[in-house]
């Protein structure tokens, strides 16, 4: 990661990062670019470098921010019609950290409307190209951000993963993106998707970039109390020898691309003396059906205080309270956003819920468990992130089924509060990236970055 | 017209009186301050924010808990109750549906019935509306107040008793220290749930719910007009509604609100944001052991020394009790007196309750007038002194001496008064009246010797004087 110093000057950076914003402004990546408060902050530190005052970790360095972190630059949208008037008046904890080691946010990185998609095609100002081929999708939700990293427009970028909103555009993008151990990183002052399986994590070019950004975002935070007593820094990687696959994925589900993206990974870690554990996990295959209970169970609840009153977008076809509430909601959220709220509040009404949420909440400790054994016998799991590599835009937005099976191999971890990270594993012959992703432990994220960096 | 028997279960709302809010760290005292200027990011309910724990609000609960005698529950975990109205920026209020922190107890009534509690739960107040003909306004100051929400169990069966009951839980909640219990500004709001069945039946009748009712006579009133409403429908052999009704201390009537088929489904589920409470054996103990003295402990504490009735009557006042245990026994009954007669009939009593005298000065104006220095007309007079901002400060002698009010007690100064009373034309009449049997002209006599001496003779020696005087 290219860092400001006597000689490279923040300025030059940011004006480097914004010039090829601008020029791959055709792909859709940016919400909003930050150039004025960027250039600004940048002659800042140089003033400071050029006194000689100490600078951050980051300094200079521009990155992209995902539009479902608050910040006081620009407008905090969600990618989404009933947020677009937002402006926060708060920092969320992880931006805050990145701004304190001096880094530069340029720009906020579209994304499917609050993290409900796969592929940025959700996003109410229209999807993301694919940076290998404009013709596919991003992948998603955080294609926006995927995308500008791997057009080399910023360093980094950061992103959230409920189901494998990283880890999948990374993945259709030849990247590095990396979903914690659940509460490692603060969620306070990121728009909520589903609270107990949302990850703040980013997008890098290098597993180095990613130690780094860990080291300096991971942590306990008094505003949400669900971040873990500090460990990332405190952590030792472990040395990998067992690397587990999971065989009830190699099915037909998994395209043949991915199949033999795998299988050469395979090959060369057993070239290499690493043992391979051939796992059988069952319950994997419910993973799919509980997520898509849980999530949109707490997605409804989450999306609750968008009503149009306090802030955000309020529908002018308004006549009483009630109309307030279902105008404003009606033509603020996209129709995936609409969809999830209505099964959600179906799994949760009266009468229902020991059947379908209680249930899944069960079915959940069964996966959880089911991952604490598979560890008992490997270090890390190797698995394709998605069943396909980066589809054509349009081929799976109407289908609203076909897009959730792309989830099929990013959500038992989330479920499990597990860390992934996604590494790239070469060019399909389609000419598209694709990438495999390495499964930890809790708390195993930096064994799973140092893992990468050997398998380079 | 048949009988039947009334079953009557309460639940209660309490405010607590924690510093700050029970998801925020903004200021949970909202009173006298600007509409929405007790509000923070979360209580608001910005995007991105998640609730933090008010840590206070927990070892309140535990003291509420204990003061109902209730078990601790060691686990318990906050749930989220959703619903759209502008009172609710979350659009869900968090509570604990699942699993409750207060478990079973009971509240004892003075004259010892024991009123089951079923649980007790922490959750966040809402905001308040206000109407206007085409508007309303939201005041969000309120959002997340702690609260506890008290379920009794039906163990009701009068107006009296549902009465009662709410009050001996509002003492038993002030009492703990947890709230400021001002009815008038909702810190206790009370839900009455009330059925009626046959006498002499087991199954309970359909029932209605009384909501939002905030003092302890609209309780009661709520109830008797309920039994009276139920059991004319239930004469005319008609069927009770179970149904939401709201009542008017205006009229003294309920009026249907919202009926069962339209109740709202809340579709709870665990609030992901909290983790489970979980609290040590330890730390449960040492929360209780924090509860301060009870109304049952005063009760017991005072029993052979305040007549019940008044001891009943100055228990609403915690201050006195603590004033009172404050002082030695002997001064005990004669300060409880001038609280229940001087104190309670003042305008301003509540206001004085906040600024009691001092132990020292309540024991001295005892001793004199014990001593007879004060005649219990002066006593008074001192007492009330004690709240007049110029004379707070001062002893009990001193404001005596102020005032002039000591009483003289040198019975041969006081002779010389009643030897000039008596050589007075004017009392002529009455010493003859006096000596033909006229036992009552002794008052008039006893008038002219007090006026004679500015009233500071003491009227008994005054009197015992004359008598001896007017036998010769």
């Amino acid at each position: 990661m290219k860092i400001a110093n006597k000689t490279v000057t923040a300025t030059q950076l940011v004006k480097d990062a914004l010039a090829k914003a601008k020029h791959f402004e055709d792909y859709n990546i940016f919400t909003f670019l930050n150039e004025e408060g960027a250039l600004k902050k940048a002659a800042e530190i140089d003033k400071r470098i050029a006194n000689g005052e100490k600078v951050g970790k980051l300094a200079g360095v521009p990155y992209a921010l995902k539009d479902n972190f608050l910040s006081k630059e620009g407008n905090t949208t969600a990618s989404s019609k009933i947020l677009e008037p937002f402006k926060s008046p708060i920092t969320a904890t992880a931006v805050k950290k990145l701004e304190d080691e001096d880094a530069i946010m340029i720009g906020r990185t579209n994304m499917d409307s609050f993290a409900h998609g796969s592929s940025t095609e959700n996003s109410y100002f229209g999807p993301t190209l694919n940076s290998a081929d404009k013709a596919r999708v991003a992948g998603g939700s955080s294609g926006g951000s995927a995308v500008a990293v791997a057009l080399d427009i910023v360093e980094f970028a950061t992103g959230t993963d409920t189901g494998g909103s990283i880890r999948q555009p990374a993945s259709f993008n030849g990247i590095y993106g990396l979903k914690p151990t659940y509460g490692t990183i603060s969620r306070y002052g990121v728009i909520a998707m589903a609270s107990s399986t949302d990850c703040i994590g980013f997008f890098t070019k290098t597993p180095e970039d990613m130690d780094l950004l860990m080291s300096i975002t991971a942590g306990q935070d008094k505003n949400d109390l669900t971040t873990l007593p500090d460990y990332y820094d405190k952590s030792e990687a472990k040395e990998v020898k067992k690397v587990g696959i999971i065989k009830d994925f190699d099915n037909d589900a998994v395209s043949p691309e991915l199949s033999h993206a795998l299988k050469i990974k395979v090959e060369k870690l057993k070239k290499q003396g690493y043992e391979i554990v051939e796992l059988s996990m069952p319950s994997l295959k419910y993973a799919l059906a509980v997520y898509y209970i849980i999530v949109p169970a707490e997605i409804a609840s989450n999306l609750s205080r968008y009503d149009g009153i306090r802030y955000g977008f309020r529908s002018d076809n308004i006549t009483d309270l009630e109309s307030i509430y279902t105008s404003s909601r009606n033509e603020g959220f996209m129709d995936e956003n609409k969809r999830r709220i209505m099964i959600g509040n179906f799994v949760l009404s009266s009468g229902f819920y020991d059947a379908y949420y209680l249930k899944a909440q069960k079915a959940r400790t069964l996966i959880i468990k089911e991952y604490e054994e598979a560890f008992k016998k490997c270090d890390v799991i190797l698995t394709p992130v998605s069943p396909n590599q980066a589809f054509k835009l349009g081929e799976k937005v109407n289908d609203p089924v076909s897009m959730y099976l792309e989830d099929v191999m990013s959500v038992p971890i989330n479920l499990a509060g597990l860390p992934g990270l996604t590494i790239p594993a070469g060019t399909s012959e389609k000419g598209l990236p694709t990438g495999l992703q390495l499964i930890g432990p809790r708390r195993s994220d930096k064994t799973l970055i140092n893992f990468a960096k050997e398998l380079k | 017209m048949s009988r039947y028997e009334i079953t009557v279960g309460i639940e209660c709302h309490v405010q607590l009186s924690t510093k700050t809010k029970l998801f925020s760290e903004v200021d949970n005292d909202a009173r006298g301050k600007e509409p929405n200027s007790c509000v923070s990011p979360v209580d608001y309910a910005l995007p991105g924010m998640l609730p933090r724990l008010n840590g206070e609000a927990i070892k309140f609960a535990i003291r509420a808990g204990k003061a109902m005698n209730c078990e601790i529950n060691p686990n318990s975990r906050f749930d989220r109750k959703h619903y759209f109205y502008p009172d609710s920026p979350k659009g869900y209020q968090i509570t604990q549906f699942y699993h409750p922190i207060i478990g079973a107890g009971y509240i004892e009534l003075p004259d010892g019935t024991k009123i089951r509690i079923e649980h007790a739960h922490l959750e966040g107040d809402a905001g308040k509306l206000t109407h206007f003909s085409n508007y309303s306004l939201v005041d969000l100051n309120r959002v997340d107040t702690p609260l506890i929400e008290i379920v009794s169990m039906p163990d009701i069966h009068s107006a009296k008793q549902a009465h009662d009951y709410c009050k001996e839980l509002w003492r038993a909640m002030v009492y703990a220290g947890v709230t400021n219990g001002d009815l008038y500004n909702g810190n206790m709001r009370f839900d009455v749930n009330i059925s009626l069945a046959p006498e002499g039946s087991d199954k309970l009748g359909t029932r209605a719910e009384i909501k939002n009712l905030n003092s302890f006579r609209s309780v009661e009133h709520a109830v008797e007009y309920e039994y009276e409403r139920q059991s004319k429908l239930l004469d005319k052999g008609e069927k009770i509604k179970q149904e939401t009704r709201g009542w008017s201390d205006a009229t003294g009537k309920t009026t249907p609100q919202r009926s069962k088929e339209e109740a709202q489904d809340y579709r709870y589920m665990p609030e992901p944001d909290l983790p489970p409470i979980r609290l040590s054996k330890k730390f449960i103990e040492e929360e209780a052991a924090k509860l301060p003295t009870t109304p049952k402990q005063y009760r017991e504490k005072f029993k052979n020394i305040i007549a019940n009735d008044t001891l009943e009557i100055l228990l609403d006042y915690k201050p006195l009790m603590e004033k009172l245990a404050e002082l030695k026994e002997k001064s005990v009954a004669r300060v409880s007196n001038l609280f229940t007669s001087v104190l309670l009939a003042e305008e301003k009593s509540v206001e004085m309750l906040n600024s009691l005298p001092t132990a020292t000065q309540l024991s001295e104006l005892c001793e004199m007038t014990e001593k007879k220095e004060l005649s219990s007309t002066a006593s008074k007079e001192v007492f009330l002194r004690f709240f007049d901002p110029d004379m707070k400060q001062k002893t009990a002698r001193d404001i005596a001496k102020e005032l002039n009010l000591l009483q003289e007690n040198d019975l041969s100064a006081l002779e010389k008064i009643v030897d000039g009373v008596l050589a007075n034309p004017a009392t002529k009449q009455a010493q003859e009246d006096f000596k033909a049997g006229q036992e009552k002209v002794i008052g008039f006599l006893v008038g002219q010797v007090m006026k004679a001496s500015q009233g500071k003779a003491n009227p008994s020696s005054a009197q015992e004087i004359l008598r001896q005087k007017l036998k010769n």
